[in-house]
Parts: structure tokens; C-alpha cells; sequence
């Protein structure tokens, strides 16, 4: 499969450098794979914290976030691929999965195949997800927030590309969504409450409305202000 | 072979993505979560309660066979 | 210590009351004393004997489900059988219920008769491991009461499956059953929702049978003596005796063995005024002329919905308000909820504070709307009964009390007394420690 994929890549661009094609797929490729990891991990936090995104029905959030999952799995293969049958420079294919397989750029690719394991256990557990313990789909899922960075550090250090112009922007507009992202979701997770803690917290936040009655919305029960406030987060 | 839903109330955590994918089954309360109807599955809303299991984020949603 | 009284008889029942509780009432049995009493430990030698027994006799669970025994023995003989598994058998004396003191009073006065039950249940399953599981904080001395007997046991080679003793933390969710095997799985004893049942797969994956401590004494009795005997005290449909836990107007909780069938008119007294509350805090609330045409049974009691459970019987003193009652205990039910399924978590607490409400003067018109809405959004969409059993409870007080609600809307009551009658523990568990 993989010979003939090569094969019909080379016809396609006979007559042009397939180096100079293949070298640029595979960085277009992996500027792609990032941009589509970000909005990922967005969409997942999201997920997490019941958001919605503007005019989608919610399940179309849990949705986006599996669909474009797969769609950035697909680019990283591509990207993958170029860059392997790229001839210019050997690159083995097992150092995709093997860190610091590849003699050429041994840390930057490193850092690459990291990032594509993780990716590759995040994935297979999600799809296995009903046939195993919550507890370790959980923990594979967290790795995600690992695999995230350690595939931006791949990006800016594999390739000059990411240190210059809008390609740069676009690195440090990826990492500041992730860091504020990020951010927001520690300070509401602290503000989540242990189970032990929660029906407490609940009854005295209704026990204070009660007394205070007369503050009511006529239907007498809870206005979409109070909901929130009194859903105790159960995360 | 009929098939119910069911929801896992420890799972749960109110979503609500499977009341929008199922609205015939399955009703949000007050606080967000999900009353399900647990007669018999009608065949022809299968599909839609498959989508409305995959859908669920934490899997608390099935379809058991009874 | 609660004391224990002879069980009266009911007119025309061949009976020999009492049957578990030692005669002298108030002493600790020891093993001689327990020989003497019940005579030797029958075990039958093979799984599945005594199994038959226990369906002629018609023994239900004593602990609230009244679940036919044989049933739930015969379940666990079998998932151990088609996995080739030893089952685990644990004796549940945890009764959580703070009204309730009759697995308390009977571990205490009579070890030697639940021991057994256990060991013949633990035969009966093929069992390899026994547990007896208590309440901490009831009564300190059960505990050693317990490893005392366990220690008479050991030096006699009465045992042929080790006891274990555990302790459960003291939470009202304590005594569930899947609670219980969170706890002895080393959780926290809160509600699990994993199918398939416990008999099939429970405790570490082997096939459980977990019994309320009153159960397996009525088993060793029945091992001994049969189902005949068994049957010659109760009703066709329910045999045999129930330790109950009865409060009258002195607040003092009694002990009494009772037929099942027996009139509430006899066994409680002159009933005519007031409630009387039936079941415990997942009971019935009902009016006490009413409750004097009803038995003891939960065919009588199914006419006004109410069920025998585990046998509370509580009559407050007509200077009690029941609504100040009930919203007292709901808001310990509120506490005591696991909060893990968003119903629960949510229904309750709003429940008790509208409750709360009810219970003092001029409550919000939709006070009452609102609980009766709530109760019914809390029903069946938990992972255990306790939001059921609490909305239960919270219904038919609006019905029983439904004069007093009238009284209070106009500010007024026809209470004399603010002092809180019901028995409701101190403390709520505040943190993960609580639990475990």
C-alpha cells in the first residue's frame, strides 16, 4: 500500500522536484495536524466544562471534538508519510512511533513520535472506551495534555518554518488558546467540589434561600441565576 | 428482542446531549438531567437512541436488551 | 441498652415467643448458654440442603426488602456453581437506620444464633470467606461482644468458615448492599451501579450473599427445629416472627419479637389520636385510627402503601408537630445523601429546606407544590432507594399531617412541644473520610 501510495505521489509531481513537494506537504501537513490538535483539546475542554459553542446543539460539541480527533490523526499520517518518502533526508518510518529513532533531527522527531503515541492511546481507548475501567480510559485521556505540548516543541524545533512570519503567530496564537484554556479550566476544577462536600453546600445554599424568601421569582422555584450557582459542579 | 434505555445516575452528569438526539424517550428535569422513558424501545427511534448512546460524553447512557 | 420484652401472643397462634432473644431478656448469651438454649450447630454437609428448607419455611429478608431467602441463597449456589467460585456470605448487621436497634439488641444478646445462621448460609453457598459487618459508633460494646463469642467459637471448632468482623462508617447509606461491598472493597461506603447483580459477581468478583443479621438467626432456628415450626406463628403468605423496634410516647426504643399478622391495635396500644410512623425513616406516616385496623403484615399494610420493613414502629406523643418531625429527619436524608446521582444530590436538600418551610408558620404557597413536584422527580432515578424511600416518607406526611399543614398556612399549630422526638444522629459527614 505504502509503495504504491509513493508510487502515484511521484507520478503526480514527475517533472517537478518531488523533494521540494514532499517536504512542503509535510510541513503544510504539520502546521495543519497542530492547528487541528489545538481546536481538539479546546473542544475537549469545553466538553468537560458543559460549554456550548454559538448556534450548535450540545452533543455536536462532544461531536466536533471526536470527528476532528480523527481528522488530525489523518494529518498526522500525511504528514508522517511526506516526510518519509521524502528522499532528500532518510527519515525511517519507525521513528514516527520509536522516538529518537531518526538520526536526522534525533530530539525534534523524538519529540514528534511522543507526541504520536499518545495521540495513538488517546485514540485507541476512546474508540475501546465501553469495554474498559473509566479509571484508566481517564488516565490515558489526561495524557492528552501532555501530548499537546510535547507536539508544539516538535513543531518550532523540527523545522525553521514556525520562528518566522505568520507561521510564528500562529505557533504563539496555538499556545497562548491552550495556556488560557488550560488556565480556565484549573480555576473552575477548584472550584469543583469533592462528592463528600457536595450535598453539604447544596443545603446550605438552599436553606439561605428559604429564609430569604421573600427574594423568590414568583414560580417559587429556582431562576437560571440560582441554578447555576446551586448545580454543584460534579466533576 | 426489545431493547430499554438506561441511564447510569452515577455516570450522569447532565449533559443533556441525549434529550436533544432523543426528545421522545428522553426529557431533561429541572436541574439538567435526564428522565428517561424506560418502556420498550420503538424500532423505528433505534437509530436515533444509538446516536443519543454514542453521543452521551461520559457513557452514561445504554440500550440494554430485555 | 435497650431491653428486650417477651412478644405477646395474638389470639389463637400456637406460639413459643420468644423465639431468637435469650428468656432472661437482658443477659449476653455465651456459647453454653446458647447450646443449652438452641441446642447443637445442624450443618446438613453439602451445599443446597438447606436451601429447600428455607422455601417450605417461607423466610423473608428481615432487614426492609423482605426478599424470599431461598432466592437469593439459591442465586449465589448457582453463580458459584457455573463459576466454579467459592461465594462470600456477609452477615449485614450494619442497620443503619437510626430508629431501628433490633440487629443491635440481637448481636448483642444473642451472637451465638446469628453466628450460626451464618455459618449454615455460608454452606449453603459454598462459601469459602464470612464476614459480619456492624455499625461503628452503635453500641461500642457489640464489637467486643462480637470477637468474644468469635473467640468461644474458635476454641470449640465451631466454625468452619472464618469470621471476619468489619466495621462500617456511621452513615445511613451504610447498610445498602452495594455500599457494604464498596466499603469492604476498601471505598468508600456509598452506592455502586455496575450490573450484574452481587450474587453473581460481588465482593472481589466472587458471588456474594449478603443477609440481614435478623435473617440468619431466623435461619438457624429453622435449620433446627423446620419449616413447620417455622410456619406456626405469622400468616400463610408471610410466616414466621420480626424482631421490631417499637417507640411510644416515651421516646424508649423496645425491643419485641412479634408474629408477623399481629393487629398494630394490640401490639401498640390504644391507637387513636395522632400518627404512627411505620418502617423507619424510608416509612409511612400513618393516621393512628387508621393504622388500628391494620396487621403487621405487608398484605395489610399494602392497602395504605406502607410495608413492614424492618420493623419501626414509632408513635410520637400528640404534643409533637409531625411536620417539624418529618423536616428534621429529611434534612438528615438530605445529608446523608452519597451525592453522586444529580437527582439525589439535587432533590433532596430542596426538599428538606421546603419542608423546613411547611413546618414553620405561614410557609410560601408553592412550598408544597414544590415538594410534592420534587418528590416525584427524585423517585426511581438514583442509583439506590434513598431518594425513593425519603420521598416516601416526605408523601405521606403531607397526607397524614395534611390538617396541620392547614393549621400552619394560618400561622397557627397544635403542637405544645418543640423538642425533637425522633431519634436523629449528630454530625454529617463533611469530608471523603466520613464515608470510609
Amino acid at each position: 500500500m505504502l509503495r504504491f501510495v509513493s508510487y502515484l505521489i511521484l507520478e503526480t509531481v514527475s517533472g517537478i522536484n518531488s523533494h521540494t513537494v514532499l517536504w512542503y506537504a509535510s510541513r503544510a501537513t504539520g502546521v495543519v495536524a497542530l492547528l487541528l490538535m489545538t481546536a481538539v483539546l479546546l473542544l475537549g475542554l469545553l466538553v468537560t466544562r458543559q460549554g456550548r459553542l454559538p448556534g450548535l446543539p450540545r452533543f455536536a460539541v462532544t461531536g466536533l471534538h471526536r470527528n476532528m480527533s480523527l481528522v488530525a490523526v489523518v494529518f498526522v499520517v500525511l504528514h508522517v508519510l511526506t516526510a518519509v518518502l521524502d528522499s532528500y533526508v532518510h527519515i525511517p518510518l519507525i521513528s514516527a512511533v520509536v522516538p529518537l529513532a531518526s538520526s536526522y533531527e534525533r530530539l525534534a522527531l523524538g519529540l514528534g513520535a511522543v507526541s504520536l503515541d499518545i495521540m495513538i492511546a488517546v485514540i485507541v481507548t476512546s474508540l475501546l472506551r465501553r469495554h474498559l475501567s473509566r479509571r484508566l480510559w481517564r488516565a490515558v485521556h489526561l495524557l492528552a495534555y501532555v501530548s499537546w505540548p510535547v507536539a508544539w516543541l516538535h513543531s518550532i524545533t523540527s523545522s525553521t518554518d514556525l520562528r518566522h512570519g505568520w507561521l510564528f503567530l500562529t505557533a504563539v496564537g496555538c499556545a497562548l488558546l491552550v495556556v488560557v484554556a488550560v488556565l480556565w479550566r484549573l480555576s473552575a476544577a477548584s472550584r469543583d467540589v469533592p462528592r463528600a462536600e457536595r450535598v453539604g453546600l447544596l443545603m446550605a445554599a438552599v436553606h439561605d434561600r428559604a429564609a430569604l424568601k421573600d427574594k423568590l421569582t414568583g414560580r417559587g422555584t429556582a431562576s437560571a441565576q440560582d441554578r447555576t450557582q446551586e448545580r454543584i459542579s460534579r466533576r | 428482542m426489545s431493547e430499554k434505555l438506561l441511564v447510569n445516575p452515577i455516570e450522569c452528569e447532565g449533559h443533556g446531549a441525549c434529550a436533544e438526539l432523543l426528545p421522545e424517550m428522553i426529557a431533561l428535569d429541572e436541574w439538567g438531567y435526564p428522565i428517561v422513558d424506560g418502556r420498550p424501545l420503538p424500532p423505528a427511534l433505534e437509530r436515533d437512541a444509538r446516536a443519543a448512546v454514542s453521543a452521551c460524553p461520559t457513557l452514561a447512557l445504554r440500550l440494554m436488551r430485555s | 441498652m435497650t431491653t428486650a420484652t417477651q412478644g405477646t401472643p395474638t389470639e389463637g397462634t400456637a406460639t413459643d415467643l420468644p423465639r431468637l432473644l435469650p428468656h432472661s431478656g437482658r443477659q449476653p448469651e455465651d456459647w453454653h448458654a446458647h447450646a443449652a438454649r438452641n441446642g447443637r450447630l445442624p450443618y446438613r454437609d453439602a451445599p443446597g440442603r438447606l436451601i429447600q428448607e428455607l422455601q417450605a419455611a417461607g423466610l423473608t429478608g428481615r432487614g426492609g426488602a423482605a426478599f424470599p431467602v431461598h432466592r437469593k441463597l439459591a442465586a449465589v449456589l448457582e453463580a458459584a456453581q457455573q463459576r466454579r467460585r467459592p461465594a462470600v456470605v456477609i452477615a449485614n448487621g450494619a442497620e443503619s437506620e437510626p430508629a431501628s436497634d433490633k440487629d443491635a439488641t440481637l448481636l448483642w444478646l444473642a451472637p451465638h444464633l446469628v453466628l450460626d445462621g451464618l455459618q449454615l448460609a455460608a454452606e449453603a453457598v459454598g462459601a469459602d470467606q464470612a464476614i459480619l459487618y456492624t455499625h461503628a459508633e452503635r453500641r461500642g460494646d457489640v464489637g467486643k461482644r462480637l470477637q468474644q463469642a468469635l473467640t468461644e467459637r474458635r476454641a470449640i471448632g465451631a466454625d468452619r468458615v472464618a469470621v471476619d468482623l468489619a466495621e462500617a462508617p456511621p452513615r445511613f447509606l451504610s447498610g445498602q448492599e452495594t455500599a457494604l461491598i464498596n466499603h469492604l472493597s476498601g471505598g468508600p461506603a456509598i452506592p455502586t451501579f455496575i450490573p450484574p447483580r452481587i450474587t453473581e459477581r460481588g465482593l472481589g468478583g466472587a458471588p456474594t450473599l449478603v443477609q440481614n443479621a435478623e435473617t440468619l438467626a431466623h435461619l438457624a432456628l429453622i435449620a433446627r427445629r423446620g419449616p413447620g415450626w417455622f410456619r406456626q406463628v405469622g400468616t400463610r403468605a408471610e410466616p414466621g416472627s420480626m424482631l421490631c423496634t417499637i417507640r411510644r410516647a416515651d421516646g424508649i426504643p423496645r425491643i419485641t419479637e412479634v408474629p408477623l399478622g399481629m393487629s398494630l391495635n394490640v401490639l401498640l396500644g390504644d391507637l387513636r389520636d395522632g400518627a404512627v410512623l411505620i418502617g423507619g425513616y424510608h416509612g409511612t406516616w400513618v393516621p393512628a385510627a387508621e393504622a388500628a385496623r391494620l396487621t403487621l403484615d405487608n398484605h395489610s399494610l399494602g392497602k395504605v402503601g406502607a410495608r413492614v420493613g424492618a420493623g419501626i414502629l414509632i408513635t410520637p406523643p400528640p404534643d409533637r408537630c409531625g411536620l417539624a418531625e418529618t423536616a428534621m429527619v429529611v434534612r438528615y436524608l438530605a445529608l446523608e445523601s452519597a451525592g453522586q446521582c444529580g437527582p439525589c444530590l439535587n432533590g433532596l436538600p430542596r426538599i428538606a429546606a421546603a419542608l423546613t418551610e411547611l413546618a414553620g408558620a405561614r410557609p410560601r404557597r408553592q412550598a408544597r407544590a414544590d415538594v410534592e413536584r420534587w418528590a416525584g422527580l427524585v423517585t426511581g432515578r438514583g442509583a439506590c432507594h434513598h431518594p425513593d424511600g425519603t420521598a416516601r416518607f416526605v408523601r405521606s406526611a403531607l397526607i397524614t399531617f395534611a390538617a396541620e399543614l392547614d393549621r400552619h398556612e394560618h400561622g397557627r399549630c397544635s403542637a405544645t412541644s418543640t423538642t425533637p422526638f425522633l431519634p436523629i444522629p449528630h454530625g454529617s459527614a463533611r469530608t471523603e473520610e466520613d464515608w470510609i
